[in-house]
């Protein structure tokens, strides 16, 4: 039997005391990158989430690069630089990228607009009786 | 020979069902009423031999029948009794072979509660029926055929797939799932019948439509709060919801549904917005397929069990056959139905669902473009990009809080143009709810303003929903000296689907109350512990490791831990977080424990041991309020069981000439459609 | 699906326009059929592979042997044609490429083509049971314990393999089972360019 084993000293902290607490700073902040980079053996998770090995140990390097000095950004980079655009979770707004997000905004102004002249044309009363 | 009863069914099968639609087809063109009957007779006869094929399958499955090809990939003589008879949807084939059992039954239930009525609609939408079952029997007896001889007969197989066998919920997520989506085919064909017969622009076929479709939609709402749950108890990374393909795949019907099911009542009440609600019934089948074929063909994620073969082509070519069909047909019959009606005013319930219908559509359609997205953007820059999460929360969330405010502003508002001291003495209760809420979100923390606002407008919902309750049983107190309780039944007695409505909106409360607090208050705690030490959790809990286990079942390996809860040091609970490891799977899959409590769950996983037992890594999720994502679903889901039960029958047709005085007292009468 | 349409009263100008909508769909969608979801293109041909320093725990056969224990780093092969090659015990592909690898390693050793495998995701004592089950490995094998040389490669499974050019620079990256066909097409050429 394959027995799956980590031994996170990244993660982990060190255990000698009693009770370990691990929630710092740079735990929030490795987190918000890790949200944002996709588990490569995963359906679709983000590396904070996947409890895979893999993804756990991207989360570990993450927080290394962090606490090295690395910016967010310069971490993102490094990962694109591995795995390409696609291990970005929400694509860049950026260039033909930008369409994923203009065009439900696009959709809700002009549904608006639609909706309100329906509203307009199909009203007994006018809407300013209100 | 159980695998020849099964593969001969499906063949027989495939032949009843084209004659029946030749027969139905023809029958109802030429006028040829025995034709018609001897169609509807094989729609029964249908349903009886996939019945037969599928039983044949699940007596394969539990004998462990491995001369039949679908057993041997699936079956496993150590998979445990109710993993063996659920491994009947574990893979692609035997998933098509149930997918086409509940269309049959559904198809057969159509015409066994409609072959009485005269006209052409009834045998076009049997017609529409047999032919997507036609598709599903191709399948069935080509590129999915579940009933193949495996030759020389192996001893055992490998047992389905781990995810599918870990958690009992599997057993009623995909049966769930399929009778929603497959239910949608039915308001669907009674909208192609319709146009067929030239009856597109009567009020018959909608009403059919509309409870059919609320049924199918409690099906498809049950079955994805079931897979949310299943999601949360078996990928042990704490999340329900992670905006995959398959998940997306299963929304948007439910999001175009929905906004059906709202905008029928603009229809009924107002004559308003047919064509409109023809292309919401429309695109929630079509969703539905596109939705099947996203996720069978491979296209956008790759389960290897489901990509096998090229049944993505059959897929293909039936959804450009329902796309173009329907496109076609829609749009060929749009001057057909124009609206005639009127709204009562700017401020009206009318409006308010309308821009209800605006926001789902944009809901849908960001969910669409967000799914779609990677293979356009394949298409027109080569490169393979992502949408996943972060997206689909920024874009969404929005959405998500406009709908909760909508859902708050409806039911207050009255059909007719409201006056503002109507709309005041409404709006104000609600008002004042959200203002506690927005209060006490600040002092619990809450920072992010979509989060306090999606907590004001639960309340504002929440308020303003309770509110019809307590104004109309209070009315009927007054006005017939009911007792309170009486009063209440006997209010939503009285229009069940106007207050089912409203139960389903307070479930619709509590998932989003309890969605926005689990993502927000969400705390994580990760760390690796010898045994006998223990991991903090916030300011006076922590987890000790007990003990490091191992077990031998039949199907597979566990290890687990044992692990106890403190609470300011106190013992208040154990644990015990395990993995899986199944021969076939190169990863183990998870149990995590959770613990649960109406203020929120604690939920531990087990992320890596040390193989002496000496220590293991523990991940501590605590979420706030999940459970009530779960009792949420069913309260949706009982608030469609209201709406659908039938109106006593003899109030129905007098009900209608009062409509009117039902807005001014609410639930002294029966509104005008409550069929 | 073939209802019978009744042949009036279809407004075919508006039929025919949103027949034309449907059209594009069903092109993207037809698309999407010749894609694999799975093979997501590595950033990494045509770019300096990334160097490592990581410790043989099988040793292989004469021609491509290690010590194990010895300290493998990508930047002493300078010159030579590097293939990497990560796998796992766990992975079923891994079994059928195997043979494979394990006959084009023995036979280009003398070309001077360095084989390694990287070991993904598994521990060495279960691996080199794998490796004694399958009849042994004609190459070296190094353990990656943090995945961290697998993530520098951008690796999503098992197995994928890397052609690396004599500069340095990664030639090629296979993903799922290899060939020989394949691997000699490959090293032929590499070999055959300079190593400048």
């Amino acid at each position: 039997m394959t027995a799956v084993m980590v031994t996170t000293s990244a993660m982990g902290q060190s255990v000698t005391g009693a009770t370990v607490a691990v929630d710092t700073v740079l735990d929030r902040r490795t987190r918000e990158v890790a949200s944002e980079l996709r588990c490569p053996v995963c359906q679709g998770l983000s590396i904070a989430d996947s409890p895979s090995e893999l993804a756990q140990e991207m989360k570990g390097l993450v927080r290394e690069q962090l606490a090295s000095g690395k910016s967010p950004e310069q971490v993102r980079a490094y990962f694109i630089d591995k795995y390409g655009e696609w291990v970005l979770l929400a694509p860049k707004p950026e260039g033909f990228n930008l369409l994923v997000y203009l065009l439900p905004a696009a959709l809700v102004m002009g549904g608006g607009w639609f909706v309100w002249r329906y509203v307009r044309r199909h009203t007994d009363t006018p809407a300013e009786q209100v | 020979m159980t695998r020849l009863i099964g593969a001969n069914a499906l063949i027989v099968a495939l032949g009843v069902t084209v004659v029946g639609l030749l027969l139905v087809t023809f029958g109802a063109r030429r006028q040829r009423a025995e034709w018609v009957e001897a169609g509807y007779s094989a729609t029964y006869l249908q349903f009886a031999l996939v019945t037969a094929a599928t039983f044949a399958m699940i007596f394969g499955l539990v004998s462990h029948d491995f001369s039949i090809d679908y057993v041997a990939q699936v079956g496993s003589r150590a998979t445990p009794l109710y993993y063996t008879v659920i491994s009947l949807w574990g893979a692609l084939e035997g998933s098509i072979l149930f997918w086409g059992w509940v269309l049959s039954l559904l198809t057969a239930l159509v015409v066994f509660w409609n072959r009485d009525r005269g006209g052409k609609l009834i045998p076009y939408t049997t017609a529409t029926l047999l032919g997507v079952g036609i598709f599903f029997q191709i399948l069935l007896v080509g590129p999915a055929h579940p009933f193949g001889l495996v030759s020389p007969v192996p001893l055992d197989g490998p047992g389905p797939n781990p995810l599918l066998q870990n958690h009992w919920l599997m057993g009623i997520h995909p049966p769930l799932l399929y009778l929603g989506y497959v239910g949608m085919t039915v308001p669907f064909a009674f909208a192609m019948g319709a146009m067929a017969a030239g009856e597109v622009g009567d009020t018959g076929w909608i009403r059919l439509s509309r409870r059919w479709l609320l049924g199918a939609w409690a099906f498809l709402t049950a079955a994805i709060i079931a897979g949310m749950w299943w999601s949360y108890e078996v990928l042990g990374w704490g999340g329900y919801w992670a905006w995959d393909p398959v998940e997306n795949a299963s929304f948007m019907p439910w999001l175009t549904a929905t906004a059906f099911l709202h905008s029928v009542m603009v229809q009924e009440r107002r004559g308003l917005l047919k064509l409109w609600n023809l292309n919401l019934i429309v695109a929630t089948f079509v969703l539905t397929i596109l939705g099947t074929f996203l996720t069978r063909s491979g296209v956008l994620t790759s389960v290897h069990a489901f990509t096998e073969g090229n049944i993505g082509y059959y897929f293909l070519v039936a959804i450009a056959i329902v796309l173009l069909l329907s496109f076609v047909l829609v749009a060929g019959n749009s001057e057909k139905l124009t609206s005639d009606g009127q709204l009562e005013g700017t401020a009206s319930r009318g409006s308010v669902f309308l821009l209800n219908n605006l926001f789902l559509t944009a809901f849908t359609f960001t969910v669409l473009v967000g799914t779609l997205f990677p293979l356009v953007a394949e298409a027109v820059r080569g490169v393979k990009v992502s949408v996943g999460e972060p997206f689909f929360n920024r874009m969404t969330v929005p959405i998500c809080v406009a709908l909760l405010f909508l859902m708050g502003v409806g039911p207050a508002l009255p059909w007719k143009a409201a006056d503002r001291a109507t709309i005041r003495r409404k709006l104000l209760p609600p008002a004042i709810g959200s203002g506690v809420a927005l209060l006490v979100a600040l002092f619990a923390g809450t920072r992010d303003v979509f989060a306090l606002l999606a907590f004001m407008f639960a309340a504002f919902a929440l308020v303003a929903n309770v509110g019809e309750f307590v104004e109309g049983a209070r009315l009927r107190m007054q006005q017939r000296g009911e007792s309170a309780p009486l009063a209440l039944s006997e209010l939503v007695n009285a229009n069940r689907r106007r207050y089912g409505g409203y139960v389903a909106h307070l479930g619709v409360v509590a998932v989003a109350a309890a969605i926005t607090a689990a993502s927000t208050f969400k705390t994580e705690y990760e760390g690796t512990i010898k045994k006998g030490e223990s991991l903090k959790i916030g300011e006076n809990m922590a987890v000790r490791l007990d003990e490091v286990w191992g077990r031998e079942e039949p199907q597979r390996a566990v290890i687990g831990t044992t692990l106890t809860l403190l609470k300011n040091g106190r013992e208040i609970a154990t644990l015990d977080p395990r993995m899986n490891f199944y021969p076939t799977s190169q990863q183990p899959v998870p149990t995590p424990a959770v613990r649960s409590r109406p203020t929120g769950d604690i939920y531990v996983n087990l992320q890596a041991f040390q193989q002496d037992g000496s220590n293991a890594t523990l991940r501590v999720i605590v979420e706030p309020l999940v459970p009530w994502i779960w009792l949420g679903g069913m309260i949706i889901c009982c608030g469609a069981l209201i709406s659908m039960l039938p109106v006593p029958g003899a109030a129905r047709v007098r009900a209608a000439a009062r409509a009117e005085s039902a807005e001014r007292a609410p639930g002294a009468t029966t509104p005008v459609t409550a069929s | 699906m073939d209802d019978a349409i009744p042949a009036t009263g279809l407004n075919w100008r508006r039929a025919s326009i949103a027949g034309a909508v449907a059209l594009p769909i069903i092109a993207l969608l037809a698309f999407g059929m010749t894609r694999d979801p799975g093979e997501i293109t590595s950033p990494l041909p045509g770019k300096m592979a990334p160097d490592f320093a990581l410790e043989v725990f099988a040793q292989g056969e004469p021609g491509q042997e290690r010590m194990v224990g010895d300290t493998v780093r990508l930047s002493e092969m300078r010159g030579q044609v590097v293939v990497l090659n990560f796998w796992g015990s766990w992975c079923l592909e891994c079994r059928r490429e195997h043979q494979a690898l394990t006959n084009v390693a023995s036979e280009y050793a003398t070309k001077g083509v360095k084989f390694f495998g990287v070991l993904y995701n598994d521990q060495p004592s279960t691996a080199l049971r794998w490796i004694q089950e399958m009849g042994g490995q004609s190459y070296p094998s190094v353990n990656d314990p943090r995945t961290r040389t697998s993530i520098d490669y951008g690796i999503y499974g098992a197995p994928e393999t890397f052609f690396i050019a004599k500069n340095g620079v990664v030639a090629y990256k296979h993903i799922g089972a290899l060939t020989e066909a394949i691997m000699i097409q490959k090293l032929d050429s590499l070999i055959a360019a300079p190593s400048s």
